[in-house]
C-alpha cells in the first residue's frame, strides 16, 4: 500500500475534484428517493471506514477489533434512548463520541505498547470482551434479542426520522462532512505526516526523538471517537441495535471495503463502501453464497495484483493515459 | 343488422377481456428468512414450504390475481439487517404483506415498520410471546414457547419431583424457562437449578455436567432447533444422563424432525410437548408429507417451521380471497383475526382475535424408532385450543 | 467435599479434551508463524477441511474411523502443499497487512465453497461402536470418546516433540526459527523446509479438525467462529514454540470449561480478560522467543 493522498508536503487546500462525492451524494437524495436508507448505510460506513483508514492506512496499526468502538457507540445511543429516556439525537451522538474516545484512549494506551500478532490478538480480545458484556447484560442491552424501543426525537425538534430515510440520509451526510473535514485536517497536518513516518519506518522515528507511542495513542483515540460516532448513527437511523454491531464478520467486511477502495487514502474510504454496499445490494440477494466467494477471491486478487485497491488501479490508468498524451 | 350485432358483440367481448386483464394484479409478499450462515436450514425449510404451498394452491386465488413472494436473506439473528430488508421490501418493492421472520430479534426490529407503513406482518416462526404486542398489524401463525412449555411443566410435575432447567440465553429461551418453571412449581415440583447457555455456544458438555451434578429427575432443555438441538442431545448422551435415569424433556424444538436423523440413538425416549410432529398420522399431515416428499425427495423432512410457513401462506391466501385481490391493510387484519383452519397438518388451528396470536393443540410426543428411523410419535393430545398463556397471565394484548 | 472433587475432576477432564484438540489444531499455526513469519489466519480452514474429509469418508464412503483420521491428515497436508507453492509462497515477503488480508480472503472463499458443496447443516459424526459410550475410571464415568481424544492427541504430541527434538528435520526447523538467514547460510534449503513444515502443520490441523468434530462442530463458518480460539492459543503460547501453545491450549480448554461450569453467567468473559492480562504481561506469549 504505497501511494496515498496527503502526507509529506502535499497542498492541504481542497481540490475541486474533492467536491465530487458530495455532489453525487446530494444528487442521489433527489434522484433516488427509494434508496435513501441504503444511502444512509453507505454514508455511515464511509465514516466508519475513514476512522479505520486513519489507523490502518496512515498509522499502520493492523486491527481486527475496530468494531469494539463502533459497537460501543451504537449501544451507548441505544441504551440512552431506550433505557435512560435521553432522546435528543445530538446529545446521544456526543455521548457516543465521548464513549468511543474514552475506550479508545484506555485500550490504546494499553495495547499500543505491543506489535504485530500480539496487538492483533489484543484487539480481538477486547472486542470479544465487549461482545460478551453486551450478550450477558441483557437487561441493559437486550442481549441476543437486541434493543428495541429506541426513541429518537426529531432533530432540532423539526426533522423526524421517517421510514423512507430522508432525514436520516441528510443527517448522516452532515455528520460525515464534519468527520471528513476533521480527518483531512489531521492527515494534512505535521501530525499526519509524522504518522506516515511511524508507519514507514518506526525505528527511524524513534531515532529522531519523535514520541511514537503517544502519537499512536492519539490517532487511535481519534479514530475510536469517529468509529463511535458512526456506531451511534447506525442506531439512530435504524432505531434498533443488535449484537452484530460488535461482530467479527462486520469488522472483516469493513476491512474488505477499505481495501477495495484503497487503503491509506482518504477517498479509498469513500469508494470502497460505496462499491461494496451497492454491489452487495444488487448481487448478494440472489446468490448469497456466491457473494462471499466473490469477496474472498477479490481480496486475494487485490492483495496479489492490485494492492492499491480501486483507486490504485485508477491511478495507474491515469498515469498511463498521461504518459500517452 | 346481423353484421352490426356481431361487431358489437365482439367489441363488448374485447372490452370485457380488457377489463379482466386490467384487474389482473400481482400481490407481493416480502419474506425475510435465514438462508445463509450456520442456521440456513431453518430458513430453507420455511422457504420450501412457501413455494410448495404456492405451487399447489394456485386455484385458491381469485381469478386474475397472482401472488409473488420476494425472498430476502437475513443471514441469521441479525435484527438490523432484517429491519433494513423489511424497509426495502416495503419502500422499494412495495409489498403488501411481510412474512417469514425466522428469529425473534428480527421480527421485533421490523415491527415498527409494520405499524408505520400499515403492512400486515404474518409471523411464520419467531416464538417469543411479546412480539405480537409490538404492532397491531402483526399476526402469528407459528407458536409461542409458553404454549408448549407451560403444559410441559404442568404435565412433568405429575411425573417428576425435581427438574433442572437449561435454556439458551435469548427471548424464546427466557420464555421457555419462565413457562416451564411456572407450570412445574404450580404443580408441586421443585426446580433444583437453572442455567442460561450463550446462544453462540459450541460445547454443551459443561452445562449439561452442571445439570447432571444437581441430580434432578429430569432436565428441561430449550435450544434453537437445528444444529444446537443435535449438539445438546449429544452432550446428554455423552454424559450418560439417560443411563443415570435423568429424563430429558422440553418443547419440540429439541427433537426437531429434520435433525433427528443426525442425533443417533440418543433421543430415544425423550419426551417433548409440541404443536407439530412430522410423524403425526392425521390425514392432513399425511397429504402434506406426501406432497413434500414428491417435491423435495423422500429423504427430506419438513419441520415445524415448514408448517408455520405453510399455514401462514394459507392465512394470507384466505385474506386475499376474501378481499378478491384488493388488499386493504385494516380489512386484512380483521380477516386474519378470524382465520381458522381445520386442515392444517398440525390439527385444528385458529387465531385469537384479541391477541392476534395462534391458537392450537399441544401434543405429548416421545421419540421412538419407527421403521428404522427416529420419529416424534404423538402419544396424546394434552390440551386443545391452547391460547398463549403468557398473555392471559399478564393481561396483555 | 466429595461432590466438589468430582466436579473438579470432571471439569479438568473435559477441559483437557478440549485443550488437546485446540493444541493439535493450533500447533501447526504456531510453528509456521514462528518459522515463516507468516500470519496465516486461514489456519482454521485446514482444520475444517480435515473435519469434512473425516465426516464424508465415514458417512459417504464407509471408511473405518482410523483410516478416515489418517485420510484427514494426508489429504489436507497434501492440499496445503499445493496452496503453499501456488499462493502462500508469493507472500512471504509481503507486509503483515497483506498477509492478513490474503488469509481473510481465503477464509471467505473456503466458507463459500464449503457451503456450496455441503450445505449449511452441521456434519454428523458417526463414531465407531468401540468409541461410544462411557469409560469407568475410579468410580466415575467418562465419555469414551473424550478419553480417546486425550490419549490419541497425547501420542501425536509425543511424536511431534520427538520429531522436532531428535530428528534432523527437527533440528533444521529449530535452526530456521531461531535465525533464518544463518540457517540458509549453512546450506539449509529453507524453501523446502517451509513447504514440508507447512504441510505437516496443516495436516495436523486437518487431523485435529476431524478428531475434534464432536466438540467443535464442522460447518461452513468454522474458520471464522473458531479463529479467536486458535489465535489465542498461539499468541498466549508464543510463536514458534511447541511447549508454549500446549500449555496455553490446556489452560484455555480447562478455563473455558471451568467458567462455563461454575460461572455460566459470565460466559467466555474471563477467558478474554485473562488473555489480555497474559499478553500484556508477556507480549511474546508465555514461552515466546522474540521480544
Amino acid at each position: 500500500m504505497s501511494t496515498h493522498a496527503g502526507g509529506y508536503s502535499a497542498d492541504p487546500r481542497i481540490r475541486r475534484i474533492e467536491w465530487l462525492p458530495w455532489i453525487v451524494a446530494l444528487a442521489a437524495f433527489f434522484l433516488l428517493p427509494e434508496y435513501l436508507s441504503l444511502g444512509a448505510r453507505i454514508v455511515i460506513y464511509v465514516l466508519y471506514a475513514l476512522s479505520l483508514d486513519l489507523i490502518l492506512g496512515y498509522a499502520g496499526i493492523i486491527t481486527l477489533g475496530h468494531s469494539a468502538y463502533f459497537g460501543l457507540g451504537a449501544y451507548v445511543v441505544g441504551i440512552l434512548a431506550a433505557k435512560a429516556g435521553i432522546t435528543d439525537p445530538m446529545v446521544q451522538l456526543a455521548a457516543a463520541a465521548a464513549a468511543g474516545a474514552l475506550l479508545g484512549l484506555t485500550t490504546g494506551a494499553i495495547i499500543l505498547r505491543t506489535r504485530a500478532l500480539t496487538l492483533l490478538m489484543l484487539t480481538l480480545a477486547i472486542t470479544s470482551v465487549l461482545l460478551e458484556i453486551a450478550n450477558k447484560a441483557s437487561t441493559l442491552t437486550g442481549g441476543a434479542d437486541g434493543l428495541s424501543g429506541v426513541v429518537i426525537a426529531p432533530i432540532l425538534g423539526l426533522f423526524r426520522f421517517d421510514m423512507y430515510g430522508k432525514t436520516a440520509y441528510l443527517y448522516c451526510l452532515v455528520v460525515l462532512l464534519i468527520g471528513w473535514w476533521l480527518v483531512r485536517k489531521i492527515i494534512y497536518s505535521p501530525f499526519g505526516t509524522s504518522l506516515t513516518g511511524v508507519r514507514e519506518n518506526s525505528l527511524r522515528m524513534h531515532a529522531i526523538g519523535a514520541p511514537v507511542y503517544w502519537r499512536l495513542v492519539l490517532v487511535y483515540t481519534l479514530s475510536a471517537t469517529i468509529a463511535g460516532v458512526a456506531g451511534g448513527l447506525i442506531t439512530q437511523t435504524n432505531q434498533f441495535v443488535g449484537l452484530n454491531v460488535l461482530s467479527f464478520e462486520s469488522a472483516g467486511e469493513l476491512l474488505v471495503m477499505l481495501i477495495l477502495g484503497g487503503v491509506g487514502r482518504i477517498y479509498g474510504a469513500f469508494v470502497g463502501p460505496v462499491v461494496y454496499l451497492i454491489a452487495q445490494d444488487l448481487l448478494a440477494k440472489q446468490f448469497p453464497e456466491y457473494w462471499y466467494f466473490g469477496i474472498g477471491t477479490m481480496l486475494v486478487l487485490v492483495v496479489m495484483f492490485a494492492r492499491g485497491g480501486i483507486l490504485g488501479i485508477l491511478d495507474g490508468l491515469i498515469a498511463r493515459l498521461r504518459r500517452k498524451a | 343488422m346481423k353484421h352490426n350485432t356481431i361487431r358489437t358483440a365482439t367489441l363488448v367481448l374485447a372490452l370485457l377481456l380488457c377489463a379482466a386483464q386490467a384487474s389482473a394484479q400481482t400481490i407481493k409478499i416480502g419474506s425475510v428468512l435465514t438462508l445463509s450462515g450456520p442456521n440456513a436450514t431453518l430458513g430453507e425449510n420455511m422457504d420450501r414450504a412457501i413455494k410448495l404451498y404456492m405451487k399447489l394452491n394456485q386455484d385458491k386465488l381469485p381469478p386474475g390475481v397472482k401472488v409473488e413472494v420476494i425472498t430476502r436473506d437475513d443471514g441469521g439473528p441479525n435484527p438490523d439487517k432484517a429491519k433494513q430488508l423489511s424497509q426495502e421490501l416495503i419502500v422499494r418493492d412495495k409489498v403488501q404483506f411481510l412474512a417469514g421472520m425466522t428469529w425473534t430479534p428480527n421480527a421485533m426490529s421490523s415491527a415498527p415498520l409494520s405499524t408505520e407503513a400499515k403492512v400486515p406482518m404474518v409471523i411464520m416462526n419467531a416464538g417469543t410471546s411479546v412480539i405480537t404486542t409490538m404492532s397491531p398489524y402483526i399476526v402469528r401463525l407459528s407458536f409461542t414457547l409458553w404454549q408448549s412449555s407451560l403444559p410441559m411443566g404442568t404435565w412433568a410435575a405429575k411425573r417428576f419431583k425435581t427438574a433442572y432447567v437449561a435454556v439458551s440465553d435469548f427471548g424464546p429461551g427466557h420464555d421457555a424457562q419462565a413457562a416451564f418453571t411456572k407450570g412445574f412449581t404450580d404443580g408441586g415440583g421443585k426446580i433444583v437449578g437453572e442455567v442460561r447457555i450463550p446462544l453462540a455456544n459450541p460445547d454443551f458438555i459443561p452445562f449439561m455436567q452442571r445439570a447432571k451434578d444437581a441430580k434432578p429427575d429430569a432436565i428441561f432443555g430449550f435450544v434453537p432447533a437445528g444444529k444446537q438441538a443435535t449438539a445438546i442431545m449429544k452432550a446428554y448422551g455423552e454424559l450418560g444422563l439417560d443411563k443415570a435415569g435423568v429424563k430429558f424433556i422440553g418443547p419440540g424444538d429439541i427433537t426437531t424432525d429434520e435433525e433427528l436423523a443426525n442425533m443417533g440413538d440418543v433421543p430415544l425416549g425423550v419426551l417433548t410437548m409440541f404443536h407439530y410432529s412430522a410423524a403425526a398420522d392425521r390425514p392432513a399431515n399425511k397429504a402434506f408429507i406426501a406432497a413434500w416428499h414428491k417435491e423435495y425427495g423422500a429423504n427430506s423432512t419438513p419441520s415445524f417451521m415448514s408448517v408455520g410457513a405453510w399455514d401462514g401462506m394459507d392465512a394470507i391466501y384466505y385474506a386475499i380471497r376474501e378481499q378478491k385481490g384488493k388488499i386493504d391493510p385494516d380489512r386484512t387484519m380483521e380477516l386474519l383475526k378470524q382465520y381458522k383452519s381445520a386442515d392444517s397438518p398440525r390439527g385444528p388451528i385458529s387465531i385469537d382475535p384479541e391477541t392476534r396470536d395462534i391458537v392450537q393443540n399441544e401434543y405429548l410426543r416421545e421419540v421412538r424408532k419407527v421403521g428404522g428411523r427416529l420419529e416424534n410419535v404423538e402419544l396424546e393430545t394434552v390440551q386443545t385450543a391452547v391460547k398463549d398463556p403468557w398473555k392471559i397471565i399478564n393481561n396483555k394484548k | 467435599m466429595q461432590a466438589v472433587l468430582a466436579s473438579v475432576v470432571s471439569v479438568a477432564f473435559h477441559g483437557a479434551a478440549l485443550g488437546m484438540i485446540l493444541y493439535v489444531i493450533s500447533v501447526g499455526l504456531s510453528v509456521t508463524m514462528g518459522l515463516m513469519g507468516f500470519a496465516n489466519l486461514a489456519h482454521g480452514v485446514f482444520a475444517m477441511a480435515g473435519g469434512y474429509v473425516l465426516t464424508t469418508a465415514i458417512s459417504r464412503f464407509g471408511v473405518p474411523f482410523p483410516l478416515a483420521l489418517a485420510l484427514a491428515f494426508v489429504l489436507v497436508g497434501t492440499a496445503s502443499i499445493v496452496l503453499e507453492r501456488l499462493l502462500y509462497s508469493r507472500l512471504y515477503t509481503a507486509s503483515d497487512l497483506e498477509q492478513v488480508l490474503f488469509t481473510i480472503g481465503l477464509i471467505f472463499i473456503a466458507v463459500a465453497v464449503a457451503r456450496f458443496i455441503y450445505g449449511t447443516l452441521q456434519q454428523p459424526v458417526v463414531l465407531p461402536q468401540y468409541l461410544k459410550g462411557q469409560f469407568s475410571l475410579l468410580g466415575r464415568d467418562f465419555p469414551t470418546y473424550r478419553v480417546f481424544i486425550i490419549g490419541f492427541s497425547a501420542v501425536m504430541v509425543g511424536l511431534l516433540w520427538f520429531g522436532v527434538e531428535r530428528t534432523r528435520w527437527g533440528a533444521m526447523v529449530r535452526a530456521a526459527v531461531d535465525n533464518r538467514a544463518m540457517a540458509q547460510s549453512v546450506g539449509i534449503d529453507t524453501k523446502r523446509l517451509f513447504t514440508l513444515t507447512f504441510a505437516l502443520g496443516s495436516g495436523l490441523a486437518g487431523l485435529g479438525g476431524g478428531l475434534g468434530a464432536e466438540i467443535i462442530a464442522i460447518q461452513p463458518t468454522y474458520p471464522f467462529e473458531n479463529l479467536v480460539y486458535f489465535l489465542v492459543v498461539v499468541a498466549v503460547g508464543g510463536l514458534g514454540s511447541l511447549r508454549g501453545p500446549f500449555v496455553a491450549a490446556l489452560l484455555i480448554g480447562v478455563s473455558d470449561t471451568a467458567c462455563k461450569y461454575w460461572l455460566p453467567q459470565f460466559g467466555a468473559f474471563p477467558i478474554y480478560v485473562a488473555t489480555i492480562a497474559i499478553l500484556l504481561w508477556r507480549p511474546a506469549g508465555l514461552f515466546g522467543r522474540h521480544a
